[in-house]
This record gives structure tokens, C-alpha cells and sequence, in this order.
């Protein structure tokens, strides 16, 4: 069972209290719980069970404008005391920053909606059993299918937040995840992909049947793939791919990135930096959306913000020690976005695919080509090629390249979005990029 | 050494009893604990802007019958937790049969003393040397705009406790120092990064102003690509220098040969074994016995003493990397490469330090036959997909190569290449064979640990670079 709100928040004011007596002038503390248990499965088998049972607890201590902080697993109160006394002793020794602080306390949340986060329901392991017994025989169907490995995790994690300005706050939190990697093989090639689900209620999981055919389908239709030439092409990105791209722009326009001067996306402010039809949305109050919140990382509260109104920047994603530095109040981003997505577009999915006479449809791409202080982007890439609006055949061993800021201003949205990440988007479409192949 | 029981109601003895009783017909299993200490001290836009020091400690149970293994971890060590953990890992394997495996090699051999770096230098020491490196960068260009640097150090103590009452016990040391620099001209922005590190002390790597050296190379890493130009795209010959390039074997063949993969089919090379895989003159290992390089271990995280395996002789793949369970189904013995990245991990076979031995070739030879091509010196991380066997890896210092020549320095890229037939495609393998500088981290199944690679320079006929200029 996962921890009860009581002892968290008494492992929480013990900690404030403490710090306060052995000298700090200010202090916030998060202590958190989370429970998990997974079944694995490989071919139609039994593979792996684990349980987690993790508790944290991590400490800030200010003493004027000198900051410190420590974190652990080990929640006696022996070892919290050597390590708040460490933290203190600490903070004492580190120099001054004239911004550290603890957040404005008007912008604290007031109050803690119930987002519908928490699912009650316990799911035995042999219900995990069950539904993945269901879908490995669904995802190992087709003789091609070589490998199946599939997963059933049940999350339940609880958390207090609470820090000196008498800030107290936390809730449940929990999650369902199916996923299922497939290998399929044929006389020339072998390869692998994947789908999953989560979910913050069980019931809202998707049906384990057709979660292991959807894998299977993905991955046979990779096989036998080609390499093209190197040329400029319109690029398609799966949806899976696309919120990646929206994950890159998180990164620039995070208030860290902006004060160090880091980001290609700096002083871009009220400037145009998508082509006009782009909105891009971050909303944290989703019901059962999988990354609602109440309040950041700093009990700042989190309201729902129009980064991009069409295509012009509108704000960054801002916390209490990089916005006292820029000068800009805390929007309650202190660890980044809720839930991200870019506004559907006006073109179906398959008018997409129709709309340029050949064109790469992306799947999976590999590597970490993304680089925020150039805009610079190069990744390597698998996917299809499309002729038509038809799928003609897979394609892998090839590179993507461009730059942010061109490929920002030449994306086009289909209108396909769905919730299924913490961050999403519909269908897109770059123009302008280059393959690099044969 | 810790003493995991002290504080606890659970004595030893109480521990071994359950450990016994939940293993007896189990194939294998252990109780894992670990104590691990780290801290992080960060400078960052002229201020330090952190110092955090993390205590984490809990145990791993896990029990394995044929194929199946059942795993539970918790923070708490007392007999309540440990006994859950218990009665989680028995209504998993309700009716096993098997034979308890007590054999387990041993050596007296140790690669690393047991330190605790964390303590062996000052607070206040540190925070001076980082405002040295700041002074110190700041002061060299004057198109510098940032510059961050950061230690990391740890100390993670092991203890691994087998049926019947055997226990294992290690200490390791593990410190990172970095800089990373950003200059800014003519409105064009760039970054370079470079670090030292390894299971010693601070000291070891900073002294005599060593630091100066680590903060020179930052620095000159970001000078080059201010003046690089759009990287070329399409197949080309790619001459790697030495060293940390040698990520490429690492990504590569090196995950493709680790046993789990092997034993289940999913790699591309699960079918190669005594095959040529690699071009003659290429041998690599994988060797954790080198002392006190980052990727160097006593013992893996099964107790297993590591050792330097010979993955792939003079083109020919010889062996896979084993953890104890993959090694038993596969029929073959443990290579010392079971590894996990906490008590909260299940041990997978992982490397340690991956490495092309040297071959007698010159770097000035390859680069002198190369009409068309790419030098590339250093890289940021790299990714494989070791079903389809392709894999990829980003430059961070690469130059263009045109008529033997080096020419302008180009802006960084992706290579691409395919695993299985990468190697036999190595024309050249030079005399200069080098370790990285210790800054590697291996990510799989979501663990991370650190691991170290080496090779000499080599020439590559043909892989595609992921430029922007047809």
C-alpha cells in the first residue's frame, strides 16, 4: 500500500521544523511514495515480476540567499537528522545568489482540485496475466512474428509538497500501463516496434487485444525495408515522432535555458516563430490527463497557457529562480510542462498523405540530434515511403536534418490529435528537410 | 564498508535464514543491498547554482526459476519489508523445482581502493576550483558567453548476500568533473563539452592544474564549430580518431553481443557466432579489470569477478557478454557482466569497457586516402536498434576531407550505419589505440551505468553522414 497523506506530512513538517531550529531562514520539502508492480511476459510466458516500493524525501534549506539541498531514501529520523544538519552546514558554506528564493506567496495554489488522478482499483497479478496472456496470442497471430515481450505496470504513488511560508499540499496520484515490443522476421530482414497504453484509470486501458495486434501490424510492415538516395523531401511524422518535436521546443523556450542565453528560441517573445495556423497549448486541469497538476515542483499554481497563438510566441515556461533573473513571475512550469499539445490542424490525416506527390512518412527516429543552443537537428530515421497517399515501402537507414527554425515555420497539421502522452500532437508535416541516404 | 543491519530490526542472520527459505528450489538469486552516497556541486552562468548531496540505500530481492525472475525492492531494510519481499517473490513462483547454483568464482583481485572521494576534498576546495575554471575561461575569449562546470562524486557500497549465507561485498569510487563553454560571434552561437573522470579521487585527475587542460579542450571544441560549415549528406568514407569515438563500437556490435538479446533472438548477430563479422586485423574486448577506469568493476552486481572478454579475434565473433542467468540458459559461464544501476534494477549483461585493440596503420595514412569524406573526432551520444541493427551517433568535432586533405571544420551530424556489417567495412586500424577521458554512461531498459570505451583512429569505407548540403 501505497503511503498515507498523515505520514508523509508528518515526515514533511518534522524536516521544516528541524531545518528551521538548526539555523535556515527558509526551507521546502517533498517527500513522496510510489508503489509498482509489473508482470512481464515473452512469448506467451512468464518472464519477470517486480515490485517497487519507493519512498524520497528531498530538502532545500535557504539561509538568506544561500541555497543547499539534499535528498534520500532513508526516511528515520536518524539519518534525517545528519543529512538536514549536512544541508545546513552546507547552505552556510555555499556563496550567495542574489535570486534564490523561495516562490512569491501569492502565486502558491490555493486550492487542490481533484483532477481525477487517482484510480482506487487494485489489479492482482494474475489480472495482469490475464490480459497480457490475451494480447501476446493477438501480437503472435502472424507466422512472421518471431518475439513477443510485453508488460502490465501498476502505478500508485502519493506525495506532500510543503515548504517554511506554511505551504502544505499533495495528492494521489496513479497509472496503468500495457505495452507490447514485437520482432517480426523475414528472409532478409529483421525488425522490431512496439505500442502501449497508459492510463490513469484501469478501465480507460486499451483492450489487450488490440494493443498486441497493432504492435504486430506496426512491425511486419517493416520488414524488407530499402535505402533511398539523399535528396529534400517533405517529412510526415507519426504522431508518436511529432511530440518529440513539441518536447525540443518545451526545452527552448524553458526559463533556464533563456536566462543562460542557451536557446535559439531566446528574445523570441511576441515574435513569429511557427507559420500562422500553429497554436500550441499547455493545460495542466485535464481530467485524468497524464500530465495534470495542480501546482508545479514549487507549489506555484499552474494555469493553462497559450504558448503559441498563431505562430507567434506568447510566453516562456518560467520558475521562481529563473524568473526573478529575467524578471518575469513564476507561470508555474518549475519542472516543465503539464500537458502539451499543438491544436489540430484543418487537413485530415489522409489529405496529408495525399497532399505532396512523394513524401517520407517517420515512424522512429534514433539519436540525440536535437540541439537547443543552434536549433540544429539530425537524427536517424525508419519509416515509409510515400507515393501518391500510398504507402510504398519501408525505408530505414537514413538521416532526417534541418534547422528548428526552418522546419518550425513550414509544418502543417493534420487533425488526428488524440491524448495519449503527457505530450501530443496530430500528424505533421515539414517541408524544406533533407534526407540523407545512399 | 556499511553495515546494513545496524540500525535495523533485522540481524544477519535473520536475513540469511529468509534469503535461504525463499531460494531453496529457486535456480539462483540474491539479496542486493547498497549504500550509495553522491554529490553534485554546479557552477553555472558565474554562480554556483547548486550544491546537493544524495544518501540512498535499499535492498533488491530476486528470485529465478528457469526463465523466470522475480524481483522486489524497497528503501526499508527491516524483517517486515524484507519478508513482503519474500511472500511477493514466492506467489510469483508458485511451483518451482530447480537446483540452487552456490558456485560462484572468486578472486582477490581489486581495480579501484575503497575511498570515499565525496570526503576526500572540501566543500570549499571544490567551489574554488570551480571559480577558477570560470575566471579562468572567461578571461581566455572574449566571445565566451557561458560557461558551466560541475563534480560529480560518489561512493556505492554492495553487499550481496546468496543462499545459504555467501556474501559479496564492494566499495566503489566513482568522480566526473566537466566544462562546458558556449561562445557567441557574429550572432552565431556554440557550445563544446569535455570531462575527466574514473574511480579515484579528485585529485587524481585535477592536480598540477590539470583542470586548465579539461577547460582548454571545452574551449577549443567550441572555436572550431564557431568557424564549421553545413555538414555534407549522403555515403561517404568517415576516417574516427581515436579514443571516445570508439562509441561506435559500443553501439555498434557491443549491445548486440550482450547475451540477453542473444539468448532471445532479438539481436542481429544471435546467428554469427565463429562467423567473420568484422574485417581482419579488428579485435575488440570487453574488459573490466583495467584499474581505475569508470567502466572497471571488482565484482559485477551478481559478485561475479569481471574479467576481459574477448568479443570479437581478428574478425571473428568468439563470445557474448553473460550475466549468470542468461550465461545458464545459454549453456556457458558468467563473464562478470552482470550489472544494474541501483537496488532498484534488475541485473541485465551490460559493458564495461568496450575496446578496439590497436591495428599498425598511421591516422595520416587513412586520412591521405580519402578523396571525399569526413573526419570526425568527437561525438555526443549514440542510439542502436539492435533487432534491425542499425545504429547512429552524433558528431560534436568532425571536418570535412577532401583530396587527403582535412579541410573546414562542418556542424554536427548524425552517422548512421548498419551493426552486422559496419566492421567489415574498417579498411584501416591505426597504432594510437586510447581510453576515453571517463565520461561514458550506457542507457538500456532505462538503467543507466557508467562504462568506458576505446579505440585506435580507423577508416571507414562507407557510412551515410546526416548533413544538411546535397
Amino acid at each position: 500500500m501505497v503511503k498515507d497523506q498523515e505520514f508523509l506530512e508528518k515526515k514533511a513538517s518534522y524536516c521544516l521544523g528541524l531545518a528551521k531550529k538548526l539555523g535556515a531562514t527558509e526551507s521546502s520539502v517533498i517527500v513522496n511514495n510510489s508503489v509498482s508492480e509489473t508482470v512481464n511476459f515473452r512469448n506467451k510466458k512468464l518472464d519477470e515480476s517486480n515490485r517497487s516500493d519507493d519512498l524520497g524525501i528531498s530538502i532545500t534549506t535557504y539561509i538568506g540567499k544561500k541555497k543547499s539541498s539534499i535528498s534520500s531514501s532513508n526516511l528515520l529520523d536518524d539519518n534525517l537528522n545528519i543529512l538536514i544538519e549536512k544541508c545546513v552546514e552546507t547552505t552556510k558554506n555555499t556563496p550567495e545568489d542574489e535570486f534564490n528564493s523561495l516562490p512569491d506567496k501569492d502565486l502558491l495554489a490555493k486550492e487542490v482540485k481533484d483532477l481525477n488522478l487517482y484510480d482506487d482499483t487494485h489489479i492482482e497479478n494474475d489480472q495482469k496475466i490475464d490480459y497480457l496472456k490475451k494480447l501476446e496470442s493477438a501480437a503472435s497471430n502472424d507466422k512472421k512474428i518471431v518475439n513477443t515481450e510485453s508488460s502490465f505496470t501498476q502505478n500508485k504513488s502519493n506525495f506532500i509538497l510543503a515548504n517554511s511560508e506554511d505551504f502544505c499540499a499533495g495528492y494521489k496520484t496513479s497509472s496503468f500501463t500495457a505495452s507490447s515490443v514485437t520482432v517480426a522476421k523475414d528472409e532478409k530482414s529483421m525488425e522490431r516496434d512496439y505500442e502501449y497504453s497508459s492510463k490513469c484509470f484501469l478501465k480507460d486501458l486499451d483492450d489487450a487485444g488490440e494493443l498486441g495486434k497493432q504492435a504486430a501490424d506496426q512491425t511486419i510492415r517493416k520488414l524488407s525495408p530499402k535505402k533511398i538516395g539523399s535528396e529534400k523531401i517533405a517529412i510526415i511524422f507519426d504522431k508518436r515522432i511529432a511530440k518529440g518535436i513539441l518536447s525540443t521546443f518545451a526545452s527552448a523556450i524553458s526559463s533556464s535555458a533563456i536566462s543562460r542565453g542557451t536557446s535559439f528560441l531566446k528574445d523570441k517573445v511576441n515574435q513569429k516563430i511557427f507559420s500562422d495556423t500553429i497554436n500550441v497549448l499547455d493545460k495542466p486541469d485535464i481530467l485524468k490527463g497524464l500530465g495534470s497538476r495542480n501546482f508545479d515542483s514549487e507549489g506555484v499554481k499552474t494555469d493553462t497557457l497559450k504558448l503559441v497563438d498563431q505562430g507567434i510566441l506568447k510566453h516562456y515556461l518560467i520558475d521562481t529562480y529563473n524568473g526573478k533573473k529575467l524578471n518575469l513571475k513564476s507561470n508555474g512550469r518549475c519542472g516543465g510542462t503539464s500537458n502539451l499539445y499543438f491544436e489540430n490542424g484543418n487537413i485530415s490525416f489522409k489529405d496529408l498523405l495525399y497532399s505532396k506527390s512523394k513524401s517520407l512518412y517517420i515512424t522512429e527516429t534514433i539519436g540525440h540530434g536535437s540541439n537547443i543552443v543552434t536549433g540544429d537537428y539530425s537524427v536517424g530515421a525508419t519509416g515509409f515511403l510515400v507515393e501518391n497517399g500510398e504507402f510504398k515501402y519501408p525505408i530505414n537507414e537514413i538521416t532526417i536534418a534541418g534547422n528548428f527554425k526552418d522546419m518550425f515555420k513550414n509544418i502543417t497539421l493534420a487533425n488526428d490529435l488524440e491524448f495519449k502522452y503527457a505530450t501530443n500532437s496530430p500528424t505533421i508535416m515539414i517541408e524544406g528537410m533533407v534526407v540523407a541516404g545512399k | 564498508m556499511s553495515n546494513f543491519f545496524e540500525k535495523s530490526d533485522l540481524s544477519r542472520s535473520e536475513a540469511e535464514n529468509i534469503i535461504s527459505d525463499t531460494l531453496q528450489k529457486c535456480d539462483d538469486g540474491e539479496l542486493y543491498l547498497e549504500n550509495s552516497k553522491s554529490e553534485s556541486i554546479l557552477l553555472d552562468d558565474n554562480k554556483i547554482k547548486n550544491s546537493s548531496y544524495n544518501s540512498d540505500l535499499g535492498f533488491g530481492f530476486r528470485a529465478i526459476s528457469d526463465e523466470v525472475v522475480a524481483y522486489s525492492h524497497s528503501n526499508e531494510i527491516s524483517k517486515n519489508s524484507l519478508k513482503q519481499s519474500s511472500e511477493n517473490l514466492k506467489s510469483t513462483l508458485k511451483s518451482v523445482k530447480g537446483t540452487y547454483n552456490h558456485e560462484i568464482p572468486k578472486s582477490n583481485k581489486k581495480y579501484y581502493e575503497n575511498i570515499n572521494p565525496i570526503e576526500q576534498k572540501s566543500l570549499n576546495e571544490k567551489i574554488k576550483i570551480l571559480n577558477e575554471v570560470n575566471d579562468y575561461l572567461r578571461s581566455k575569449d572574449d566571445n565566451i558567453k557561458q560557461v558551466t562546470a560541475n563534480f560529480l562524486g560518489e561512493q556505492k557500497s554492495v553487499e550481496i548476500i546468496r543462499s545459504g549465507g555467501e556474501t559479496l561485498t564492494d566499495v566503489r569510487p566513482l568522480i566526473r568533473f566537466n566544462v562546458s563553454v558556449m561562445l557567441e560571434k557574429n550572432g552565431r552561437k556554440e557550445t563544446g563539452v569535455y570531462g575527466v573522470g574514473g574511480r579515484q579521487s579528485y585529485d587524481s585527475y585535477l592536480k598540477d592544474d590539470n583542470w586548465k587542460s579539461v577547460c582548454d579542450e571545452a574551449l577549443r571544441i567550441a572555436s572550431v564549430n564557431l568557424e564549421s560549415k553545413p555538414a555534407p549528406a549522403g555515403e561517404m568514407k568517415v576516417v574516427l580518431g581515436p579514443g571516445w569515438p570508439a562509441i561506435l563500437i559500443h553501439e555498434a556490435v557491443g549491445h548486440g553481443l550482450e547475451g540477453d538479446f542473444n539468448r532471445k533472438k532479438t539481436s542481429a548477430f544471435h546467428n554469427l557466432m565463429g562467423q567473420k563479422v568484422a574485417s581482419e586485423g579488428v579485435t575488440i574486448v570487453d574488459d573490466g579489470t583495467i584499474d581505475n577506469r569508470r567502466g572497471s568493476l571488482t565484482i559485477d552486481d551478481e559478485g561475479t569477478p569481471t574479467e576481459k572478454t574477448v568479443l570479437i579475434e581478428n574478425g571473428i565473433l568468439k563470445n557474448f557478454m553473460q550475466d549468470r542467468l542468461n550465461a545458464r540458459l545459454m549453456k556457458t559461464k558468467s563473464t562478470g557482466s552482470g550489472r544494474r544501476e541501483n537496488y532498484r534494477h534488475i541485473v541485465l549483461p551490460r559493458m564495461r569497457n568496450t575496446m578496439m585493440l590497436s591495428g599498425n596503420q598511421t591516422q595520416d595514412e587513412m586520412i591521405k586516402a580519402v578523396d571525399k569524406g569526413i573526419f570526425a573526432v568527437s561525438f555526443g551520444g549514440g542510439q542502436v536498434d539492435i533487432t534491425s541493427g542499425k545504429f547512429v551517433f552524433n558528431c560534436t568535432e568532425a571536418y570535412e576531407i577532401v583530396n587527403g586533405k582535412i579541410g573546414s571544420p562542418i556542424k554536427g551530424a548524425t552517422l548512421i550505419g548498419d551493426g552486422p556489417s559496419i566492421l567489415k567495412e574498417v579498411s584501416m586500424v591505426g597504432n594510437d589505440m586510447m581510453m576515453d577521458p571517463g565520461i561514458g554512461t550506457c542507457g538500456k531498459a532505462g538503467q543507466g551505468v557508467p562504462v568506458g570505451v576505446a579505440q585506435p583512429s580507423i577508416l571507414i569505407n562507407k557510412m551515410t553522414v546526416g548533413g544538411t548540403k546535397l
